[in-house]
């Protein structure tokens, strides 16, 4: 352990002897005393005699170099320094050390923030403007000369986005569908209206709830997947890579994947509207409604109309989803964080445009009354 | 140089991942204040022998004495006491991104120790001062150079003034006016810290400008195929493989 000693001379020193190890370990106990030794006396010059020091290390090296600088108008200075440990505090100078001589920018002010967030968001909706550009581009030369898609990539994409998304999007439509019926039913059937449950699920599951609770569960798996998967690639120079072969990396990975989810969603929101109507079903058997009435009701109630109302929509959702998911992968920065960024924004904003797009549907087939 | 004491000692130590066995009963020694350097080709198993030895994974076989202390089985205190008496500067540096260089050094000094803030903050100023970095403390990482990144990983490697540092590739990806620049520092280190380096590297100046004594893996064997002073190695040494390494020659088969 360490020891301090502070002793006064008559000639007007005051004199800091320091003993034992000087280590990381010991040095906290006599920091501050040290130096209220210091500005207790500004007048008096001292020394600091380290003859007693043992063991120095790098943090006994910083308590002597924070002494000697320490700003008083009379003077420190060391003495009596071990050799070895002379060697080591010969490293450094003590004026060089006293600033941080590349301190941390303080926080800008706030409409410096402001102006800078705006710029940010400026920039942010042209890059999206001219991915859309892009995309645009890509996928109807994609149309046009369908052998410069990359199929196996998309099959094994579809894989991924489709077969692989099943299980979840089975598990949640049936709950929703089962749920549904049972909350509409019991207060339906005081009225002694349940066989208009049907209705109720047919219609909300074809019209809405099928299509916009497939592309939540989507924009959750796949496109926070695409971000990752492509912000990865982003931090590991693979996207540059591609970029110096020549190869655009809209048509080499984007590309594939709006085909993949856009094949794959419509089919996964019939199996979705399928699954909520059996949940559905098998509540109204609780409710002595047989299958039998229960599906004639469905026929009866959802039109063609209806079913294509919530088709349509499959594949403009299929389009932000993936979109979305591939451009925050491409803007994914540098660093740990980024990929964990990219895929958060994915899932956020892929959400609130679906949310938006789903209005917007509504609106216009309610002008259109459809 | 005090040959009585190792502060390293591998023994009987195999080392792999799972099925596979990389290096086969290894023994060896390093002693305080030397540059220890592991060499051999690509593939050889320098860095699963580093690896080993900082007991990032557990040897198939055999342990490792730091300090005179078993680190393979070691309960976890005692695991981390034995850590905190070695630093490791990994191949690509891996300095957290997040932070900046000052950060980064601070970062074991405010976990592992009761010194006042701005103590911290003069030791991991001292730290970056000593690898020539002072006035890039307040830089994220990835706003400086490859060189940097690894001088800085050996600043924060350093911050608990540990008595051994391990160092993975110092020389990897670095020109060779920054890889001399790079041995120098470690030397000096070495010369007044008094620090024991375990370096792994396969740079042929790099070996010569620092090492005391080297070992040299080969693929073949699973294990050391030569020890000792490396300008003595690359003169005497009757291994064939010895001799092709140091010389630079090709493998036939790779011809």
């Amino acid at each position: 352990m360490a020891a301090l000693a502070i002793n006064d001379t008559p000639d007007g020193r005051r004199v800091l002897a320091l003993s034992g190890r000087l280590d990381a370990s010991s040095i906290p106990a006599l920091w501050d005393d040290a130096h209220r030794a210091l500005s207790d006396a500004p007048e008096r010059p001292v020394t600091v005699d380290a003859g007693g020091v043992d063991y120095c290390d790098g943090a006994g090296i910083a308590l002597l170099i924070d002494l000697v600088a320490h700003p008083r108008p009379a003077p420190v200075d060391v003495a009596n320094l071990k050799p070895a440990h002379e060697v080591l505090y010969r490293q450094f100078d003590p004026a060089r050390l006293e600033h941080d001589l590349d301190p941390e920018p303080k926080r800008a002010p706030v409409i410096e923030e402001i102006g800078r967030a705006s710029i940010r968001l400026g920039r942010d909706i042209r890059g999206q403007v001219s991915f859309i550009g892009e995309v645009v581009a890509a996928l109807a030369n994609a149309i046009v000369n369908p052998a410069s898609v990359r199929w196996r990539d998309v099959w094994r994409i579809c894989e991924r986005v489709g077969a692989d998304g099943l299980p979840i999007i089975a598990l949640i439509s049936f709950l929703l569908g089962l749920i549904l019926a049972f909350q509409s039913a019991v207060p339906m059937k005081r009225f002694g209206a349940e066989i208009f449950v049907a209705d109720l699920i047919g219609l909300s599951m074809v019209r809405e709830l099928g299509p916009l609770m497939t592309a939540i569960l989507l924009a959750g798996r796949t496109g926070a997947a695409f971000a990752a998967e492509i912000g990865t690639m982003h931090v590991n120079q693979e996207v540059d890579a591609l970029t110096t072969m020549g190869l655009d990396p809209v048509r080499f990975l984007v590309t594939p994947r709006i085909i993949a989810t856009l094949l794959m969603m419509p089919l996964l929101t019939l199996f979705s509207i399928l699954v909520g109507m059996a949940g559905g079903a098998l509540t109204m058997q609780s409710f002595a409604v047989p299958l039998v009435t229960f599906l004639k009701e469905v026929d009866s109630a959802v039109t063609p109309t209806d079913f294509m109302a919530g088709f349509v929509k499959t594949f403009v959702f299929a389009i932000l989803i993936a979109g979305v998911g591939c451009l925050r992968g491409l803007e994914t920065a540098a660093g740990a964080s980024a990929v964990g960024d990219s895929a958060t924004r994915a899932v956020v904003s892929g959400i609130i445009l679906l949310v938006v797009v789903d209005g917007i549907f509504a609106v216009v087939y309610f002008v259109l009354d459809i | 140089m005090d040959r009585s004491e190792p502060v390293i000692r591998v023994e009987n130590l195999s080392a792999g991942y799972d099925e596979t066995v990389i290096l086969h009963d290894i023994n060896f020694e390093v002693y305080a204040g030397e540059v220890f350097v592991i060499l051999g080709g690509s593939g050889c198993g320098k860095s699963t022998l580093l690896k080993h030895m900082i007991s990032l994974h557990p040897p198939l076989a055999g342990r490792v004495l730091i300090n005179g202390s078993d680190l393979t089985s070691a309960d976890d205190d005692e695991r981390r006491r034995i850590m905190r008496g070695f630093g490791v500067m990994y191949q690509s540096g891996a300095l957290f991104g997040s932070m900046t260089l000052l950060e980064n050094v601070r970062l074991a000094l405010e976990e592992y120790t009761e010194l006042p803030p701005q103590a911290i903050d003069l030791i991991a100023r001292m730290k970056l001062e000593l690898v020539g970095l002072d006035q890039f403390t307040g830089h994220l990482p990835n706003e400086i150079s490859g060189g940097m990144q690894k001088r800085a990983a050996i600043a924060r490697a350093m911050a608990l003034d540990p008595g051994i540092l391990f160092l993975d590739e110092p020389s990897a990806g670095l020109d060779p006016i920054t890889s001399a620049a790079l041995d120098a520092l470690i030397r000096r280190l070495q010369k007044t810290l008094g620090v024991t380096f375990v370096v792994v590297t396969h740079e042929l100046a790099s070996i010569f400008a620092i090492a005391d004594r080297v070992i040299m893996l080969d693929k073949s064997t699973q294990g050391i195929i030569a020890e000792g002073d490396p300008h003595v190695l690359r003169d005497t040494s009757d291994n064939p493989r010895v001799r092709q390494f140091f010389n630079r020659q090709p493998d036939l088969a790779a011809a």
